[in-house]
């Protein structure tokens, strides 16, 4: 029976055996100490894949994982989230907080109405509250259309 | 009389009508943090870090406003405790167990005011513990060397690790992944870049605040999203405040116990308040002698609980003040505060800048006066902030979240590393593997290489010089007991269950 437990301990032996391999070609400068600067990340994945090996012998009871129309809905507060990260600097502060705050109202809500005026007060409430309040340098609007 | 005449000086710069502004604001936030559900103190700072830092405040300020919203959200758990039966932060759920049965008596108002003198009387009596033992603690630092540092930091990880997981190899894992993060960057010693492959972003390394509001705050909606906000708090009612002297005054036993309990374990490194309220709420049950009491509805056990972990929220600043080694998650982002106003804490600063610890411990003392005005007289405020929905607050959280680190940083990437810690810890939550270890290994990282290397130039090489002073042999075998002790004690340790709610109607 494959646990949650026993894929994450799988993961993390991949990447701390590759994070051993990045460490073994970090250049050496002029500058040295006994001990360098590799033996310490060596260390570390070392702890990583003797705890992981632990994980995958005696993984935990397994937890309760979101299953289809739940993992959508994650997926689709995932992407809303890369995209906000995406728009803010050219978009401007107001218009991606309304269509981002909205989406993840909705998600939290479920219901769309109350979510779209939700996802509106907190876009211009949020922008009020930094720009005039607290004096943040925020950008509310897409370059060329004031503010 | 140092002690006063430092004080004196604390006083004099923190008091100000600008800076008691400030504390007012911090305490009031705070408390709303504390008392919202899913919002911990530990999150409440950290999405505050990067906004203070961007509004321009200087030091001074900025610790006044942050340690306010520190305390107020250790005063704010025990609202929703008492009155939603779901503790408003980790430290606040033994607040649950006689809290909740009191409200459901008809006494939600005598619980708040109890557990909020407790609060006052905990947290209020760790500041003066905190002015007589940090600086004899930072004498005693003073001795340390990188071997002992070294061990020190082994320390902070084990104890955390230890006491804090239910799970040993998740929690050490959780360490090395801060550990591992923390590498990425250039090398102090010989300024080669590590692990950035070739991405100019990671030069100077993962800001330590994108990966704290990514692990709390972004991971929190996640699960809200999958919860549907559930645990979302609707329709509390509340009837007139009184202050119940007597009650009062039968628990001023328990409120002492619990502080003088809460403050010692919040001076240990890695315990924190969480085991602190958790310890006090055990001792007093176990003296008392009407024990069949607790756990339906013994203002003791609301008093005492609450001194414990405010208590331990004061006791955890020694180590983190004295040594640079947090003792919990919340003391942890104090910690990154402290780094981001470029302000170093260890034995040192006492000595160099003693301006800055006495005037925080002014501003704690004066958030304390702060706090015990507004969670007694005015805790209907908080009540009726409590039912803002879910679906307001998360989403308004996020965005406050990103125009942090946006305001912080300006650039798209750290934006997205943000998100992706939030997936980090959402799916380290799923599997019950703590997330506080992997920002302790994030925050202290670079320091604990540092001092092994240090240690080992000293030494010329040699490793057994990590071991050849009586400090770091106590450090090592308590850093040992630390983490494996816990194996054994976990029956005792093991948390009750909290009381049943009450099935609403209509729900």
């Amino acid at each position: 029976m494959i646990r949650g437990d026993r894929i994450f301990g799988a993961v993390m032996i991949v990447l701390a055996l590759g994070y051993i391999l990045t460490a073994s070609r970090i250049g050496t400068s002029f500058m040295s100490d006994p001990v360098g600067p590799r033996a310490f990340p060596y260390m570390i994945a070392g702890v990583i894949i003797l705890c992981a090996v632990s994980m995958i012998l005696r993984p935990d009871p397994e937890a309760e994982w979101p299953a289809g129309p739940m993992l959508l809905q994650l997926g689709i507060a995932f992407a809303a989230l890369i995209g906000y990260a995406f728009a803010i600097k050219p978009l401007g502060f107001i218009l991606p907080t309304v269509i981002v705050a909205g989406i993840l109202s909705w998600q939290i809500g479920g219901h769309p109405k109350r979510a779209a005026i939700a996802g509106a007060g907190l876009g211009i409430g949020l922008f009020v509250l930094f720009r005039v309040v607290l004096g943040l340098g925020l950008k509310g609007l897409p370059a060329g259309w004031g503010f | 009389m140092e002690i006063l005449s430092n004080l004196a000086m604390g006083f004099s710069i923190a008091i100000s009508p600008y800076t008691l502004l400030l504390a007012v604001i911090g305490c009031f936030v705070g408390t709303i943090i504390g008392a919202l559900p899913g919002l911990g103190p530990a999150n409440g700072v950290a999405l505050l870090i990067p906004i203070s830092f961007s509004m321009g405040l200087d030091a001074i300020s900025a610790l006044v406003l942050l340690t306010s919203v520190y305390y107020g959200a250790m005063y704010g758990g025990r609202i929703s405790s008492i009155l939603l039966n779901i503790p408003g932060d980790e430290p606040a759920m033994m607040t649950t167990l006689d809290g909740y049965p009191m409200a459901k008596q008809g006494m939600a108002g005598e619980a708040l005011v109890v557990s909020g003198v407790a609060s006052f009387v905990g947290a209020f009596i760790a500041t003066i513990g905190l002015m007589i033992f940090a600086p004899y603690l930072a004498r005693v630092a003073f001795k340390f060397g990188p071997a002992e540092y070294f061990a020190l930091y082994m320390l902070a990880f084990c104890t955390l690790g230890g006491i804090g997981s239910n799970n040993q190899a998740k929690a050490a894992m959780a360490a090395a992944i801060g550990l591992g993060i923390a590498m990425i960057g250039l090398d102090k010693t010989t300024g080669m870049p590590r692990f950035t492959f070739g991405e100019l972003h990671l030069q100077d390394g993962v800001d330590f605040l994108v990966a704290i509001v990514g692990l709390f705050a972004v991971a929190e909606v996640f699960f809200f999203i999958e919860t549907h906000g559930k645990n979302s708090a609707i329709g509390v009612k509340l009837g007139k405040i009184l202050v119940p002297w007597r009650m009062l005054r039968q628990t001023t036993g328990a409120m002492l116990r619990g502080t003088g309990i809460g403050f010692v374990a919040g001076v240990l490194p890695g315990a924190g308040a969480s085991l602190g309220s958790f310890l006090a709420y055990t001792a007093e049950k176990s003296v008392a002698r009407d024990k069949s009491q607790f756990g339906k509805g013994n203002p003791r056990g609301v008093a005492a609980p609450e001194a414990g972990n405010n208590a331990a929220a004061g006791g955890a600043l020694v180590p983190m003040l004295t040594l640079g080694v947090p003792g919990s998650g919340t003391t942890a982002v104090l910690l990154a505060l402290l780094l981001t106003l470029n302000i170093t804490p260890g034995p040192l600063l006492f000595a160099e800048r003693p301006e800055v610890v006495w005037s925080l411990i002014a501003a704690l003392l004066i958030a304390n006066i702060v706090l015990l005005l507004m969670n007694v007289p005015m805790v209907k405020v908080f009540v009726h902030i409590l039912s803002v929905p879910a679906w307001i607050l998360l989403p308004g959280v996020t965005m406050v979240a990103f125009v942090g680190i946006y305001s912080l940083t300006g650039s798209s990437f750290d934006m997205l590393m943000m998100v992706g810690f939030g997936v980090l810890g959402y799916i380290m939550r799923k599997l019950e593997i703590p997330t506080v270890p992997v920002i302790l290994g994030i925050l202290l990282g670079n320091a604990m290489e540092d001092n092994l290397r240090r240690a080992m130039v000293l030494s010329d090489g040699d490793w057994t010089f990590l071991f050849s002073s009586p400090i770091a042999i106590g450090l090592w075998i308590a850093a040992v007991l630390g983490f494996i002790a816990p194996i054994f004690l976990r029956s005792f340790l093991k948390r009750p269950p909290l009381p049943e709610t009450e099935p609403k109607v209509g729900d």
